[in-house]
């Protein structure tokens, strides 16, 4: 980042390659819609080109870069919450949905291995229903801590709260996990 | 430790972020604790779950998108271009230095203080001055150089006679 600050343009597009994917997976798990995940993973290195004169490293890079982020998915998912529909479980479950892709799952499908096709898919659309159905904070820590490997220290300083109030945090929010996917759980005793 | 405190240091017990000392101490409250026990091998397998969500690349056209958007960001100077005044600060010095140097050029008129009040003087430029303008023309004018030549009296005149007084 000290390099992009000095104007070099090549340290921006190896930012650029090394977060990307980062960057939008997190925000993807955080608004549910890839198309606006990309818009806000945009708009986060617009902001850190902008504010690239007037960084200092007083901070860890990815701490910066995911406050950035982390306050844009929670300012969007405010701002769109109007628009947001509650996933009803009477909603077919879809194969592929992690891809964007709306293809319903046809048991008629040919592939060999459909029946374990269908029961990874269904693991992983109730993951991701339990992931969505926690309040944006603990959806937040839990993305931070579990998918970018961050320290505490660093995730406080991303949610704007003490250490002791994410262990709290983190705790509700595995708490609320763990009686959602009860069921898996369960299996994976 | 009591099953509150679990709380706060389950997570990092999961995490294995634990100092000694305080890890011990959770083992301890473990090995007495079977609901704790619990929701702490049920926290590691929601961890595991958690592992099965799949990453998503982002599209093509992402990084194109970015690198447009930042060659449409304004240019930024350089830090010492934020010294240099704008262009309507120059203007204006400009013309303040032009009216300075208009006024400065422009005849003085001086006013000389030699004295006590009344004894001011005024030295005046002739040119200045419209009613020497008319005097040349009067004194060129020929009707006036054909009037007969004023009398010489040994009288003083009235202006003579006032200044006098």
């Amino acid at each position: 980042m000290l390099d992009v600050k000095a104007g070099d343009e090549q340290s921006f597009a190896l930012l650029l390659q090394r977060y990307r994917s980062p960057l939008v997976n997190f925000l993807y798990r955080m608004v549910r819609n890839r198309e606006q995940a990309e818009d806000l993973a945009q708009e986060v290195f617009i902001r850190v080109y902008r504010a690239r004169a007037e960084y200092v490293p007083s901070a860890k890079f990815t701490t910066w870069l995911f406050r950035i982020a982390t306050n844009l998915a929670l300012n969007s998912i405010r701002d769109t919450r109007h628009q947001r529909m509650e996933i009803s479980l009477d909603t077919p479950v879809t194969a592929d949905a992690e891809e964007g892709a709306e293809r319903t799952l046809d048991v008629a499908d040919k592939h060999p291995d459909i029946e374990q096709h269908l029961v990874e898919e269904v693991r992983k659309a109730m993951i991701r229903r339990a992931i969505d159905k926690l309040p944006e904070k603990q959806r937040a820590a839990v993305l931070l801590h579990k998918y970018q490997e961050l320290d505490y220290g660093e995730i406080a300083k991303i949610l704007s709260c003490s250490e002791s109030a994410l262990k709290s945090l983190l705790f509700r929010a595995y708490e609320a996990l763990r009686v959602e996917l009860a069921p898996l759980v369960a299996g994976t005793k | 430790m009591s099953c509150g405190r679990m709380e706060k240091h389950m997570m990092p017990y999961v995490d294995g972020r634990l100092k000694v000392s305080e890890q011990r101490e959770v083992e301890a409250h473990l090995a007495a604790c079977p609901a704790c026990r619990l929701r702490v091998n049920e926290f590691r397998a929601v961890s595991g779950l958690l592992d099965e969500l799949p990453l998503i690349e982002p599209s093509s056209a992402f990084d194109a998108r970015v690198r447009a958007r930042v060659a449409a960001e304004p240019v930024k100077q350089s830090w010492w271009a934020e010294f240099l005044p704008s262009p309507r600060a120059v203007l204006a010095a400009s013309m303040l230095v032009l009216a300075t140097i208009w006024i400065s050029s422009r005849p003085v008129t001086q006013v000389n203080n030699t004295g006590g009040a009344g004894s001011t003087a005024q030295a005046i430029d002739p040119n200045d001055l419209p009613v020497l303008e008319n005097y040349d023309v009067l004194a060129n004018f020929e009707p006036l150089t054909e009037l007969p030549q004023p009398v010489q009296t040994d009288e003083p005149d009235e202006g003579d006679s006032n200044r006098s007084m």
